[in-house]
């Protein structure tokens, strides 16, 4: 079939206006935030203060990400009700990166031209440390609620990056401590999901634990979404450890000990905070009775916990795991602007270095590296279907 | 020890045997539709999950009805299936049938975006999360079969896929639909002038290999005890690996090629790594491919220019 | 015309059709069950949204499909002419014009998205010689990017070497890599192939996630350097700005080699083979010489694009490499039309630029997104711009001085 050239070039022609039309969106859309980066210096105090927050708000790790959009969003609006900060009010900008690096470097060069002034977030540690490189250049202090990956604080490299969330090498001291002190194990076998945090964090307890003298009798990885874990379940029967120690989160870990326990495995199985989640409990059932799980300290009694959890709840919305962490921080990041009275990131960073805070983790001040300090971990069992904070 | 040696040995075999079913019996429609249209239905895994999905309404509904665990397991699998197949069927109306003449790469295109679209579909209406599927299968611990253990669940599911499979073998060898499809496998003009309704048969096709992916997603859900969004595309992309190591288009093949496929993964993870299971299986594929570059059962065709 | 009796009749269709989209989604859309819990809520009110919007969506399908015929369903293309070259040649030049002063006129997030979409125009002009080109279906290909990209992050973590250094070795290094996978699957054709090259793919990912010792595992390599300009500290903005023009300067490469290589003896021989294997043999092509060519001059934009990716993000971890990249790369290939340059960079803009600009639709961006591949191979399977093939009737001048025997 042969077509005619001015049908052709008809049709050439639509494509390019389609293409032209998407540039030009482009152009126009981003000619407005332009004029609001411009004037950094010297703000009139009518301007509001803008924060960023950034995570995964869509996608399979989306549960992670909204609930800390959710509590800065209440805490915001709590805090602008009451007058601002500086006389000034506060402007949330919540953009998504999926949790993938290479989005998280293009939203944080979105919200530097957005003209924030702070970010909370992000959520994952790889997107964390991909959008610092951005951050880094521009100086934006940056507090995450939930990246717990220890190198992103390792020998100052950033020194505009805080977290209200203790880094996963105390969490594996915490675990290996527990599991040689308190369970008195000598063989233990570690699994890991192969991602991200359940490696890192699986990587970091078996160092613990060999340091320690204990033998470490298989190290090995799950595929998450694998049909079944019934070949690896036999060979933990097979080593007959006394500890099995996961990393990862608690789809895999609720598979993996609930395929155990069938299986008549007796040893014991500990965790770090990606199981802590009520689903956890409910998916697996009778089977995760005894658990032991590493989170941070319990703070549901504080007074200002209640509160939150109950300005959520009257929005039909939970703390997840993040989000009082991701209140935490910008209580501490409003606090910061308030006491250096400025909002250029050297004092703020000064500031936050200097303050101790009451927020919803209790009192927290962050280190020299920007580790927080006061919130610590604990370890958790699975009791009639609840996890209880154990005192050893 | 060399009890315990073979006492391991055989358990790793029941592991291997479990998947290898599994894999088999999602494999089966991938190579079905492959064998008539020639397609790769990329769609297939998100069949598997979405039969998984009204599984779990079907059960949800029934046992809040207060029916017993028989009936439900029963209605539960009916659903999935009935559904399943109504969903193979829509997609091959609404994402392959236009395109059919057009080249082999656009019919593949349409079922990566078909993909993306139901995945997103059930996040939206059902949830992103991991949600907890009942055993529908009856709770015994497990026990010793010729010196290993064995659960019960594993028995069952490789028991269901041999049936499920040899029904299949004999329908497509007896039955006057079965001989359609293989009449249209060799020659689509030819079936279409001896007066086999070919469209007609073509949708029979996917609504047959969605019915079996269907019977395994119940299966192993009930296994595994939790789905999501996402299952579907592992086991899938296993699933596809498997037909292809038996020779896609064959049935046998797809049979034999998930049992290796299991084996594999299942030795690999008990006697080297589980890290490195994934490379054993893709490894195998590509040097039986090598040495058969048309699949263990399946034939190559000599062609003419 | 429509007459009253075809309406009623269409009308009728249209109800049916609603109506079953009713019973399909009947079982996920209205019911919501919490097994543990025993709890059962319904969503009635979602059915009728199904039933209105499927009513008014299977109208405009099924009258676009009754009244709009695609061209070309067969596999024909049409013949080569001067004015489509020309018109061709004009609307890529119009682009590169409008890209190359685009940072000047946008913001830094602006540029940065357009070097992604850049990286994959370049991503899909290597794929479009191996896939649209040879006719080897690859669905592996994101193994040669992480190759690229990995070189760079490792490169530099291990021996210090810089942007430059690395940019050709990251190239030649996934070309090598390319020609080494293409060897074992030289015999396989079709969709063996595709399957054999996808678990390659997967292979290489999962070597580099646990090869912990050298590739830092899943957790990637950090703090990966920006390329540096005769040495001087650059800003953020610059960075972007200078990488958009690096990458520019690659794209342009890429197109013209890309260009000059389809009009070549070994792009002729290419094509020869994709239509024809035997007989492209039996005229004295070497298989194995031309699929590997083809093979490691793919891998090797991929290999150079990965680089690019490294030092944009700065930061590399495997799961950045998965399948989903490979199938977003093939889609830019066959929704661009196989073989068209033009249609490449076109297909590219739209499938990276699109979920960007489908934000407002917020959780629905995904599913349009899956709809729209969807709907766009349904109406028009031969892509955006129809695969192009030289002939000898029309342009004798063409292919004047050029003889396809030794």
């Amino acid at each position: 079939m042969k077509l005619s050239p001015f049908l052709l070039k008809n049709f050439k022609f639509t494509l390019l206006l389609l293409a032209g039309l998407i540039l030009g969106l482009g152009l126009t859309s981003c000619e407005k935030k332009k004029g609001a980066s411009s004037n950094e210096a010297n703000t009139p105090a009518s301007e509001p203060i803008i924060i960023g927050v950034a995570g995964a708000h869509s996608g399979d790790l989306a549960p992670y990400g909204l609930p800390p959009k959710h509590t800065v969003a209440i805490a915001a609006a709590e805090l602008n009700k009451a007058g601002g900060v500086l006389g000034r009010q506060i402007k949330i900008i919540a953009q998504d990166d999926v949790c993938k690096p290479g989005i998280a470097t293009d939203v944080a060069s979105k919200l530097i031209s957005q003209g924030v002034i702070a970010v909370i977030g992000h959520i994952c540690s790889g997107a964390t440390n991909a959008a610092l490189s951005v951050y880094r250049g521009a100086k934006i202090p940056v507090i995450s609620p939930s990246a717990t990956s220890p190198e992103l604080t390792l020998e100052g490299q950033n020194p505009y990056f805080f977290r209200t969330i203790p880094h996963d090498a105390a969490q594996a001291i915490v675990q290996a401590d527990f599991i040689v002190k308190h369970l008195k194990a000598k063989r233990v076998v570690v699994v890991h999901d192969k991602g991200d945090y359940g490696k890192g964090l699986a990587t970091l307890v078996k160092k613990e634990l060999e340091s320690k003298g204990v033998e470490i009798l298989l190290f090995e990885g799950v595929t998450p979404g694998a049909v079944d874990y019934s070949a690896l379940i036999r060979k933990i029967a097979q080593a007959n450890p006394d500890v099995v120690a996961f990393g990862g989160y608690h789809p895999e870990g609720s598979k993996i000990v609930t395929q155990a326990r069938k299986r008549d495995i007796k040893a014991a199985f500990i965790s770090g905070d990606g199981l802590k989640d009520p689903s956890f409990i409910k998916i697996g059932g009778k089977f995760v009775e005894g658990y032991y799980v590493t989170s941070p300290a319990d703070i549901s009694t504080l007074a200002m916990t209640i509160k939150v959890n109950e300005q959520l709840k009257a929005k039909g919305q939970e703390a997840g795991n993040f989000g009082l962490q991701a209140h935490a921080a910008f209580t501490a990041l409003i606090k910061a602007i308030e006491t250096s009275k400025s909002t250029k990131p050297e004092d703020i960073k000064t500031a936050l270095m200097q303050n101790k805070v009451a927020t919803t983790l209790g009192e927290i001040s962050f280190d020299k590296n920007g580790d927080v300090v006061g919130s610590g971990f604990s370890v958790y069992q699975v009791e009639d279907s609840k996890f209880k904070q154990l005192a050893w | 020890m060399s009890t315990d040696g073979f006492q391991y040995f055989l358990e790793l075999f029941f592991s291997g045997l479990t998947r290898g079913s599994i894999y088999a019996l999602i494999a089966l429609g991938y190579t079905m539709v492959y064998g008539i249209i020639g397609l790769i239905n990329f769609a297939h895994g998100e069949v598997y999950m979405i039969a998984a999905f009204v599984g779990l309404t079907a059960a949800g509904a029934c046992s809040i009805m207060g029916l017993g665990t028989i009936s439900i397991l029963i209605i539960a699998l009916m659903a999935a299936m009935i559904w399943a197949a109504a969903y193979g069927y829509t997609i091959e109306k609404v994402a392959y049938s236009p395109l059919r003449g057009s080249s082999r790469l656009a019919p593949l295109i349409s079922a990566i975006g078909m993909s993306i679209f139901l995945r997103e579909y059930v996040i939206l209406v059902q949830t992103a999360d991991f949600v907890s599927f009942p055993s529908l299968i009856f709770e015994i611990a497990d026990f010793k079969f010729l010196g290993g253990y064995i659960q019960p669940t594993e028995m069952l599911i490789t028991l269901v896929s041999v049936v499920v499979m040899v029904t299949l073998f004999l329908f497509m060898g007896y039955s006057k639909s079965g001989k359609a499809m293989r009449a249209i496998e060799q020659d689509q003009e030819m079936a279409r002038l001896l007066g086999v309704n070919v469209d007609k048969v073509i949708s029979l096709t996917f609504m047959t290999g969605s019915a079996l992916a269907a019977v395994g997603a119940i299966l192993i859900s009930s296994h595994i005890g939790q789905i999501n969004y996402n299952i579907g595309f592992i086991v899938g992309i296993k699933a596809f690996t498997a037909a292809v190591l038996g020779g896609i288009g064959s049935i046998p093949g797809a049979a034999l090629g998930g049992l290796i496929l299991g084996l594999t993964e299942s030795f690999a993870t008990g006697y080297v790594s589980s890290d490195y299971e994934d490379v054993f299986a893709f490894s195998l594929l590509v040097l039986i491919l090598i040495l058969r570059p048309a699949g263990l059962l399946g034939t190559s065709t000599q062609e003419k220019v | 015309m429509l007459t009253k009796g075809m309406l009623a009749k269409e009308l009728k269709i249209n109800l049916g059709l609603s109506l079953w989209m009713v019973f399909l989604t009947f079982p996920l859309v209205a019911l919501k069950v919490d097994y543990l819990d025993k709890t059962l809520v319904w969503h009635l009110d979602n059915l009728l949204w199904v039933a209105l919007s499927s009513f008014l969506i299977s109208g405009v399908w099924r009258y676009f499909l009754h009244h709009y015929q695609p061209k070309e369903r067969l596999n024909t293309g049409h013949r080569f002419s001067f004015a489509e070259a020309l018109a061709n040649e004009k609307a890529m030049l119009f682009f590169l014009c409008l890209l190359s002063i685009s940072p000047l006129l946008t913001s830094t997030y602006q540029t940065s998205i357009l070097i992604t979409a850049m990286m994959y125009i370049a991503l899909g002009l290597g794929l479009n010689i191996v896939v649209g080109m040879a006719g080897l279906l690859d669905l592996g290909y994101v193994a040669f990017y992480a190759c690229g990209a990995y070189a760079y992050g490792l490169l530099n973590q291990y021996y210090g070497l810089g942007f430059w250094q690395v940019l050709l070795v990251g190239g030649f290094m996934a070309a090598f890599l390319g020609v080494i996978l293409g060897f074992p699957v030289l015999r396989l054709r079709g969709d063996y192939l595709a399957i054999v090259t996808l678990g390659f793919g997967e292979i290489i990912r999962m070597v580099l996630e646990n090869e912990e010792e050298l590739t830092s595992g899943p957790s990637g390599i950090a703090n990966i350097p920006k390329p540096s300009f005769f040495g001087a500290e650059l800003s953020y903005h610059q960075n972007i700005l200078f990488l958009f023009y690096i990458m520019l300067a690659i794209l342009l490469l890429a197109i013209v080699i890309t260009r000059r290589l389809q009009l070549s003896r070994i792009g002729r021989a290419w094509m020869a083979i994709r239509e024809n294997e035997i007989a492209a043999e039996a005229m004295g092509i070497d298989l194995t010489k031309t699929k590997l060519t083809a093979f490691g001059i793919g891998a090797f934009w991929a290999g150079v694009v990965g680089v690019v990716f490294a030092a944009k993000s700065s930061f590399i971890n495997p799961a950045s490499f998965a399948f989903h990249e490979s199938a977003i790369i093939l889609s830019i290939v066959v929704l661009g039309g196989m073989g068209s340059i033009l249609g490449v960079v076109l297909a590219a803009l739209i499938l990276v630029l699109l979920p960007e600009y489908l934000r407002f639709l917020a959780e629905y961006r995904m599913l349009f997104f899956g709809a729209i591949m969807v709907i766009m191979m349904v109406f028009r399977p031969q892509g955006l711009i129809s695969r192009m093939r030289a002939g000898y009737d029309r342009d004798p001048e063409m292919n004047a001085g050029e003889n396809l025997d030794d």
